[in-house]
């Protein structure tokens, strides 16, 4: 196996793993990079991201709101020193985007602009129309092919971390091309492979976001922290799932159910506000756990819209106007056009709440740093507790920036303490992976389908680990995930060509989402309250005297995962009332 | 929900095993709102797991999922099958060289955008501190239509050009170019032009048009490459005619 010797590996080139090399290569230039992904950069999942990114940048606003808007976002389990850090480093890491040229749309005056979010105080979300990710994603790539200590490893598929004396030491990958497996030493790694969504059958994720990086952390030992909190997004296009930005409501839309009305008002997000004149952390502008659980609701009382698609409510921008809409707006006019048949200007969209973020990940500190010496995360495939129960929109954005420049920072930090390593000591590490995929090569009896367990796995989390969830469902959850798990093993790769075989790649990926999801339902079954995002039928209440605390899930082979608790940090925001009616304080 | 039988026949090739590319017959079901790319992911789900292609989003914006329909250079996540009522057939992204059946080796895109420096070229860096740099909307206008590419690729399989002249930088990196060139932050304009204002840049174009006709992003490379060439000209005025000019 031919080894590529390095400083850093980056696993992951969206939007943390591009951000984390640029400061890697601004800050230390002699160090040489690594950057590795299954797919070229610009295809990253950063990409889709529509609304915008949260900086305090304007007169009117604070830190201090800021940050209580995040922590009562999160349902009080965001670490606040963490939040404390984060809304500090919001604004520099957005200017300098926009020193980088991000196309952020201005005021009159050439000052950047900034659009109301749901669950904020203040209007705080910088945005480039509804393409910011695509901007933030596309304005990152460009500027880091200016630096020579960057090389970039497109489509290799990254596989195991490579431990020796308990410090991450490096990384197998495979050449997707060629199908040759490659070895990565180097002093420390940071991953920066996005979430998972797509264990989930119905979601706003593209095609790669299957938590490779995430298991990969897991099954070299670091805890996965908080996973049972998936976010759904309450505005999906709801054939194909497509994202229909948090925007639509920030610019004034509004949700009606099948009697025309606006149902939000009958969940404690009223009094109604006048329609075009959308109200901060009210109504339309409430976060998203609460919106998605609202639906949920409607639909038990009948009251949603039956379409070919389903049951779905309506999303009602006709009053924005045709200008607005085509000037903030055009990626979801376009959408909705063409997907699913709908002239927004004209029309009501159907829609329906769409698994999209994970709030959980690979468990990091405020220095992005793991339990594990040498391994660090940011981005969506980490925790590093910002989001608590619930992530507000616009957040994530930021995270990727504030947290994969962090990780970077840390790293370099970390390189002074790293002893030297023999090369050859990561042979038989390396061997191992090599041992697992000549496995699937080799193995005659494989019986299972992927396609089939995979079937199986999205159905689970569908029917078990839903929006609402209660004790029987999530036992029967962690029991078919485990099962599948076991199965797994026995999982048929039909294409034996090395090159390029997806059917390889997508049985890796299976993996991935396997273990994850055993990491989210067994959470989701421990955590016996109703907090943010994950809602229990049976425990409705939020619980501080049992679980103002983390979940820490530890893997145990092929056995059930250790779960065991981490309190949260707090420093000047004591648990409180999430108030997000129209006359809260 | 309306179902049809839809027929594909895919372009297949593995460097492995065959010596030639050969078209390969799948019929499966479909709904009759789906995109190709549906129709693809059934069959791979269903009928034959080696089928290879890439794809993510399926919201045409990640740019992965480029490759030939009915001879067109289309994303396939965006090709909606009530527009092809008979056969439909899929091949790799033409003027790329084939990795297997649909994915197409992109190396020499990758090297000539990062040629024409995609990136903001300031004399003097200017500290976080000081915050934005003013931009109005107008000055924004003039530049963001030409930062929406997506990097699909489709305008250099659409390009004549291209395929006759493979050392072409091509529409996409040159509009990136221009994009950069016409943003007031950026003062890189000379040193991109060295790349830009040559015979591998914008004047090998012939202006056939054919890169904003299969643009999925609306970016219309055609109208940056003709500004380029006007800048070009310009610039070429300046220097050779006028007395002490520099571009």
């Amino acid at each position: 196996m031919e080894t590529v010797s390095t400083d850093v590996v980056i696993v992951g080139a969206g939007g943390a793993g591009l951000r984390a090399a640029i400061a890697l290569a601004e800050t230390a230039p002699t160090l040489r990079i690594a950057l590795i992904s299954k797919v070229y950069p610009m295809r990253s999942h950063t990409c889709a991201a529509e609304g915008g990114a949260a900086g305090v940048i304007k007169p009117d606003d604070s830190f201090d709101f800021h940050f209580h808007d995040t922590v009562g976002g999160g349902d009080w389990l965001s670490d606040q020193d963490c939040v404390e850090y984060f809304i500090h480093e919001a604004p520099k890491e957005l200017l300098q985007l926009e020193h980088w040229g991000c196309p952020w749309n201005r005021e009159a005056d050439g000052s950047v602009a900034v659009r109301p979010f749901g669950g904020m105080k203040k209007q705080r979300t910088w945005f480039a129309a509804d393409k910011s990710g695509f901007h933030i994603l596309h304005t990152l790539f460009q500027t880091s092919l200016q630096f020579p200590s960057i090389t970039r490893f497109d489509e290799y598929f990254g596989l195991d971390l490579l431990m020796h004396d308990g410090r991450c030491r490096g990384i197998t990958a495979m050449e997707m091309r060629s199908g040759e497996l490659r070895q990565f030493h180097a002093k420390a790694v940071i991953i920066a492979g996005g979430g998972a969504g797509r264990m989930f059958p119905f979601s706003t994720n593209g095609a790669i976001k299957t938590g490779d990086g995430i298991a990969m952390a897991y099954r070299a030992g670091a805890p996965l922290k908080d996973m049972e909190f998936v976010q759904y997004h309450p505005t999906g296009l709801p054939n194909t799932g497509s994202l229909l930005t948090e925007a639509c409501r920030g610019e004034g839309g509004i949700l009606t159910n099948k009697h025309g009305r606006r149902y939000l008002q009958d969940y404690g997000m009223g009094p109604e506000t006048p329609v075009g004149k959308p109200q901060l952390k009210t109504m339309e502008l409430g976060p998203r756990d609460r919106l998605s659980q609202a639906y949920w609701h409607e639909l038990q009382k009948g009251n949603t819209v039956s379409t070919q698609w389903g049951e779905c409510v309506l999303l009602d921008m006709r009053h924005l106007g045709a200008k607005k809409i085509r000037e903030r707006l055009p990626l979801v006019h376009e959408l909705a056009e063409s997907y699913l048949g709908v002239d927004i200007i004209k029309d009501p969209v159907p829609i329906r709440p769409v698994v999209h973020y994970m709030m959980g990940g690979i468990s990091t500190n405020t220095a992005a740093a793991t339990p594990l010496p040498g391994l660090f995360a940011a981005g969506e495939c980490a925790c590093v507790s910002l989001n608590g129960a619930n992530r507000l929109g616009s957040n994530s954005l930021v995270e990727l920036l504030v947290f994969g420049r962090r990780a970077a920072l840390s790293a370099i930090d970390y390189l002074q303490t790293v002893p030297a390593l023999d090369a050859s000591s990561l042979n038989a590490a390396a061997d191992t992976t090599r041992q697992r995929i000549e496995a699937l090569y080799n193995r005659n009896d494989g019986v299972e389908s992927m396609s089939g367990l995979r079937r199986e796995m999205m159905d689970t989390m569908e029917k078990n680990v839903g929006i609402y969830r209660n004790e029987a469902g999530l036992q029967e959850g962690v029991n078919k995930i485990h099962e599948l798990r076991a199965r797994y093993t026995r999982v048929k790769l039909t294409d034996r060509s090395r090159v390029f075989n997806t059917d390889l790649f997508q049985i890796l990926e299976l993996g991935s989402m396997l273990d994850c999801a055993e990491a989210v339902t067994v959470g989701a079954l421990a955590r016996r309250e109703s907090r943010g995002a994950h809602q229990r039928l049976d425990y409705v209440d939020r619980d501080d005297t049992n679980f103002l605390r983390h979940t820490m899930v530890h893997r145990q082979g092929a056995d059930l995962p250790r779960v065991d608790y981490l309190d949260v940090v707090i420093t000047r925001s004591p648990p409180g009332v999430r108030d997000y009616s129209g006359d809260h304080k | 929900m309306k179902e049809r039988l839809v027929q594909l026949d895919v372009l297949r090739y593995n460097p492995d095993t065959d010596t030639e590319a050969h078209f390969q017959r799948y019929e499966v079901m479909c709904q009759e709102e789906w995109v190709v790319l549906d129709a693809l992911n059934k069959v791979k789900e269903s009928i034959d797991p080696t089928l290879n292609y890439r794809w993510s989003c399926h919201m045409a914006v990640c740019g992965s999922c480029g490759m030939m329909i009915n001879g067109e250079p289309k994303l396939s996540c965006h090709t909606f099958l009530r527009d092809y009522p008979g056969v439909i057939r899929v091949e790799p992204l033409t003027h790329f060289p084939v990795e297997r059946d649909l994915v197409t080796a992109p190396d020499d895109f990758m090297e000539k955008l990062k040629r024409v420096k995609p990136y903001v070229i300031a004399k003097q860096k200017k500290p976080i501190e000081e915050g934005e740099y003013k931009q109005t909307p107008a000055q924004l206008m003039k530049f963001r239509q030409y930062s929406m590419c997506i990097n699909c690729m489709l305008c250099y399989a659409a390009c004549p050009e291209y395929g006759l002249t493979p050392h072409f930088v091509g529409p996409a990196a040159l509009t990136l170019a221009h994009r950069y060139n016409l943003d007031s932050r950026d003062e890189g304009r000379k040193e991109r032009m060295e790349v830009v204002a040559t015979k591998e840049g914008v004047w090998e174009c012939t202006f056939v048009g054919a890169c904003s006709e299969v643009c999925p992003a609306q970016v219309d490379p055609a109208s940056a490459l003709q500004q380029l060439k006007i800048v070009g000209s310009i610039d070429w005025i300046v220097e050779h005619l006028l007395p002490g000019g520099k571009p």
